[in-house]
């Protein structure tokens, strides 16, 4: 903002704007309830959506905009089971997306070639069976990814070192996964 | 001085007074205006009882334009000056129109470009008048509609809901609102066109679940996938073709007949009146299995062709494909397949053609719902959502619209290649932030270039904006930290800011040059008196700033009410003081001074408007957790 010199700064920091789970009131884990989640987003857009300030000043206006976008954010961020645990690891000091540490698991590096070449051989012979079998593959590795990470970040104390690798393995079955969706349009 | 009035704790400072908004369905074809009235929203008739207003405007060349009926029947005999399905031009270049079978003739406009000519320009169209903008064109069309809207409700509006394809982009977008601004409409909101319908559709029938939204108008179609839930349109998935509606049917009639008919040399007259021809027998065909097509062309020549409906359905049939292909695609984007889907609403003139119906039931494996006229269904969503911003609407008897952005924004990264910021169907509004670096030593500005498109290249998306982050302070190469953001508001547009973060060295831009038309191009026009002489202008100006006046009063005394306590003593004494001046200088008719009042009150009471919000998010979360007690 802006106009600081002129007016006093607000005595009422946003203290739960720093924490997406706090900003729906649920609890800070990896296992979410889905359809609290859903309903908390709705309930909150309809406080702060833009719409409800359309007959409002400037300033309630753009408070809403800013508001309304947080509130879409930290729903698509807390929505992706990956993004959820990516944001744990976040919150608890630890970056996900540094590009020194690429070290992976041997046995992940193993199954990543794997897949690489199931992959394209999937492109070479153009194979449907080859392409849904790759697809269920990665399905599952997902689901384990799930049970895993729930194990690592819900326990107590959490732990964030190992969840971190996973997530990073994860990203990697993402990326391999918008290469499958793309490699069969 | 004059003494302060201060109202009683408890008592509305103003009554409460009805706000007229309208809901605007502009068209590619045919455009309407509607309105609640007594509770119901209903479209309304000039005095010959017309709701629709063929879109189409005549340029004469006394000066004087035709707007409507009365362009339209001159579209033969006049083809180059009477601009007809413009919204198929707004935010478009020449290049980007490509063939036009209708007569037009389309002048560049690079010279109109102002932000360095990178990206071409909004094409214009050669009149007797000129080279006229889309945009104008459309504001004139706008500016009828506005007419007809102060003449039916009696009063000033306040406001206006314009309508627009979902999958318009930022351009066009830019282009619809800026023609609103040169018709004198203060834009409640840009709604898109498949969302007014589900609220039409949904609020009539007090639906729940997932419906589909297919819209297949004169030169767009759309289609949308929403939950409808207690009260929430959300949109989950939507897509498009911005090129491809009920005029592309007649193209493909057109030709066969053309071929048919072994017809050659055929003028700009003979054009015009073969598709006006063809146009009659499309729509016949929703009732009949078989109509003929006659004409007389300018040398004579009588065209007289028979066409069954099972024909007519192998020529469009590849394009009512194209439509599915883009049904199933969005069904996909929402993780969804066509079981889950409990409802297909049909919006638009087009989707009366039986094949295109049969069609989309096949695909969604359901009736699709007719009851409401698809003509009209998309202005009466408008107008509902139009009279709900506009503050009319009682307390519990509300919604909300979460719609979603159509198409992927992104910044060009080495290479050419696009490095997508915020995906295709996010929920709006968004603000999303990435970081860049420089990538030479001592590199002191950084040019940053917006596009909006589904492809990697950036040379297959469309060019949105060029702008440049500059006095970047030098440093070794990698070493700056560059910070965009990108915030999408809840009519789909895009403003970006760009910062050095250790330094703070900004640079923003509201994405408009390359398409839009620059500010002092709008005021240019504005200036020029589009619809009024000078004066009307001057009083017109003066009663907005005082509508303005009068609204945030409203909604400031309002806040007080609800939420004084947040204030200190002092905060309340400024915010008073604020209020009592505007009050005083808006009774006034220095238009400059009651602009400025205005922004000064609406500075002063950022912070409690800031406050205000966090209140009410802490009151949503305690509610909540009651209810989770209980």
């Amino acid at each position: 903002m802006t106009h600081s010199t002129q007016v006093p700064d607000p005595v009422v920091p946003v203290d739960f704007a720093a924490d997406h789970f706090a900003l729906f009131g649920l609890p800070r884990r990896f296992r979410i309830d889905r359809s609290a989640l859903d309903s908390a987003w709705r309930d909150l857009q309809t406080k702060v959506h833009p719409d409800r300030f359309a007959a409002g000043s400037d300033a309630e206006k753009r408070v809403a905009l800013q508001w309304a976008s947080r509130v879409n954010e930290a729903y698509r961020v807390l929505r992706s089971p990956l993004q959820r645990a990516r944001y744990l690891c976040e919150i608890a000091g630890h970056d996900v997306q540094a590009e020194s540490n690429t070290a992976m698991a041997p046995a992940f590096l193993m199954q990543q070639m794997e897949w690489r070449e199931a992959l394209e051989d999937a492109r070479a012979t153009g194979s449907q069976d080859a392409f849904d079998a790759l697809s269920t593959q990665l399905d599952e590795a997902r689901e384990d990814m799930v049970d895993t990470l729930t194990k690592l970040l819900d326990s107590d104390p959490p732990d964030v070192g190992t969840a971190v690798s996973r997530v990073r393995e994860w990203m990697f079955i993402e990326r391999l996964g918008e290469e499958l969706q793309a490699a069969q349009h | 001085m004059a003494l302060l009035q201060i109202s009683e704790p408890g008592m509305a400072p103003a009554p409460h007074q009805r706000r007229l908004a309208v809901g605007i369905d502009l068209g590619t074809t045919n455009s309407l205006v509607a309105a609640v009235r007594s509770g119901v929203a209903e479209v309304l008739r000039d005095a010959d009882g017309h709701a629709l207003l063929p879109s189409v405007v005549r340029y004469l060349e006394d000066g004087s334009v035709q707007i409507g009926r009365k362009a339209q029947a001159a579209q033969a005999s006049d083809p180059q000056n009477t601009i007809v399905s413009v919204k198929r031009f707004m935010g478009r270049s020449v290049e980007d129109a490509g063939n036009d079978h209708t007569g037009h003739v389309f002048a560049d406009s690079t010279a109109a470009d102002a932000s360095g000519g990178v990206a071409p320009g909004m094409l214009r169209l050669r009149t007797v008048q000129g080279d006229i903008s889309p945009i104008e064109v459309s504001a004139q069309i706008l500016a009828k509609l506005r007419q007809l809207g102060e003449d039916v409700l009696g009063d000033d509006l306040v406001g206006a809901v314009i309508t627009v394809p979902a999958y318009f982009d930022d351009a066009q977008r830019q282009a619809t609102k800026d023609a609103a601004r040169l018709a004198g409409l203060n834009v409640l909101r840009l709604l898109n066109e498949p969302t007014a319908a589900a609220i039409a559709y949904g609020l009539d029938n007090a639906s729940e679940g997932i419906y589909a939204v297919y819209d297949l108008g004169g030169g767009t179609f759309d289609i949308s996938i929403l939950r409808l839930s207690r009260g929430v349109f959300e949109v989950i998935a939507t897509g498009g073709d911005t090129a491809l509606g009920g005029d592309d049917f007649d193209t493909a009639v057109y030709d066969w007949l053309v071929a048919e008919a072994k017809l050659s040399g055929l003028s700009a007259y003979d054009v015009r009146t073969l598709r006006v021809a063809v146009r009659q027998a499309r729509e016949q065909l929703s009732d009949d299995a078989e109509v003929g097509i006659q004409a007389s062309l300018a040398n004579g020549t009588a065209v007289s062709v028979r066409l069954t409906r099972e024909r007519f359905d192998q020529l469009v049939q590849p394009l009512v494909q194209r439509t599915l292909s883009t049904v199933r695609r969005a069904l996909r984007d929402a993780d969804l397949t066509a079981q889950d889907v409990k409802g297909v609403v049909m919006v638009g003139g087009a989707t009366r053609t039986p094949v295109v119906r049969e069609s989309v039931g096949r695909l969604l494996g359901s009736e699709p719902l007719i009851d409401l006229n698809p003509d009209e269904v998309v202005a009466l969503g408008a107008a509902m959502q139009a009279n709900l911003l506009a503050g009319n609407s009682a307390p519990g008897e509300d919604w909300l619209l979460l719609d979603v952005l159509p198409l992927s924004l992104g910044l060009e990264t080495m290479g050419g290649l696009v490095e997508r910021v915020i995906p295709r169907n996010t929920t709006i509004p968004v603000a999303r932030a990435q970081e860049f670096t420089t990538f030479k030593d001592g590199q002191t500005a950084m040019a940053i270039h917006v596009v909006q498109g589904e492809r990697e290249l950036v040379s297959d998306c469309r060019s949105l904006a060029r702008f440049e982050l500059r006095n970047i302070p030098p440093m070794v190469a990698g070493a700056a930290r560059i910070k965009v953001t990108f915030q999408v508001d809840a009519d789909g547009m895009l403003a970006v800011t760009a910062r050095e973060e250790s330094t703070g060295v900004e640079a923003s831009i509201t994405v408009k040059p390359s398409y839009g038309l620059s500010d002092e191009e709008v005021a240019g026009m504005l200036a020029e008196g589009m619809q009024s002489a000078d004066a009307d202008m001057r009083a017109r100006n003066l009663r907005e700033q005082q509508v303005e006046a009068r609204r945030l009063d409203e909604a400031v005394s309002a806040a007080l009410l609800a939420d004084g306590d947040l204030l200190d003593s002092g905060e309340r004494a400024r915010v008073d003081a604020s209020l009592q001046s505007l009050r005083e200088i808006a009774a006034g008719e220095d238009t400059d001074a009651i602009r400025t009042a205005i922004s000064a009150l609406s500075h002063e009471t950022e912070h409690f408007a800031a406050r205000r919000m966090d209140r009410s998010i802490r009151a949503a979360l305690t509610g909540r957790k009651l209810d989770e007690l209980a």
